[in-house]
């Protein structure tokens, strides 16, 4: 993986770059894990009878314990409880599916063989959500701070694990940069 | 030590607010928001351009702010506007609040 560069003109313009497998495993298998947190998620608050029925569906009302999943399912405000309460419930249903749908359109995009691949770039914008996700996941497992070495001691049990964080902030940052040259 | 007395509360009558007279120019909900250490400046300034159309100028404005002083109002709106707002910005990954003003 060697960055993303625009291809192509106008309508036709798609963001390309090339991955090998094994950089595409790592990817899939990211992608996989942060679906599989948010469908956990969904599976502890299933739809009932009359959400179904209704089309209006409504999840929990409390904040995941997870920390991770808190960051990814956030509060809608930082002071008043029951506001954040109603929000989340009538919110978080979609939210993860919005997510999933992004994961979903990544990993379609996405051979397990890698490879060159073009995105429109609405599938770009899909990437972009996903690989965010990713990043926010590894990230708030990592403990990542703004001020954290480009590179931690080899005893620190994360250091293998923030390599790949910080692949993954060239793989979305290069794809922005990227992204912002296309209309659309 | 001086203490205010508590006035005692003049008598008033119950007036039901007319809701449907309500200034709606007023502009009480704001949506923030806040500085973290994984969001890049990139991804955030696109994602200000994407959802809300602003200019690159004023999307990378709001995200300097963000990130130089820990948070940033970045819409405001009737309550309606800000929560798809506060929605729109979660499921672009942001740490979003909303707060009236």
């Amino acid at each position: 993986m060697n960055g993303w560069k625009k291809a192509g003109r106008g309508g036709k313009a798609r963001l390309a770059s090339t991955f090998d497998a094994q950089e595409a495993a790592v990817l899939r298998g990211l992608v996989d894990e942060v679906r599989q947190m948010l469908a956990g998620r969904s599976a502890d608050n299933p739809a009932d009878e009359l959400a179904v029925l209704t089309g209006m569906r409504t999840g929990p009302s409390t904040r995941p314990d997870d920390r991770v999943l808190a960051r990814l399912l956030p509060d809608f405000s930082t002071d008043d409880p029951d506001l954040s309460a109603g929000m989340r419930s009538l919110h978080e249903p979609e939210l993860i599916e919005t997510k999933d749908a992004a994961a979903a359109r990544m990993l379609d995009t996405l051979p397990e063989t890698g490879g060159r691949i073009e995105l429109t770039p609405e599938q770009a914008d899909a990437w972009l959500t996903a690989l965010n996700d990713v990043r926010l996941a590894l990230g708030t497992a990592l403990d990542v701070s703004e001020d954290m070495p480009e590179d931690l001691p080899l005893d620190d049990p994360r250091a293998a694990h923030l390599g790949v964080y910080h692949w993954l902030t060239y793989v979305q940052d290069s794809l922005v940069q990227a992204r912002m040259q296309v209309r659309g | 030590m001086e203490t205010m007395a508590a006035p005692l509360p003049a008598p008033t009558r119950q007036v039901e607010p007319d809701l449907a007279e309500e200034p709606t120019a007023d502009v009480p909900w704001q949506a923030i928001v806040w500085n973290d250490p994984v969001n890049l400046m990139s991804y955030v300034t696109y994602v200000f351009q994407k959802l809300f159309g602003y200019p690159e100028p004023k999307a990378t404005a709001l995200m300097l702010d963000v990130h130089h002083k820990g948070k940033a109002a970045v819409s405001s709106g009737d309550k309606d506007k800000i929560e798809a707002d506060v929605a729109k910005l979660h499921a672009a990954g942001l740490w979003a609040t909303m707060q009236k003003t």
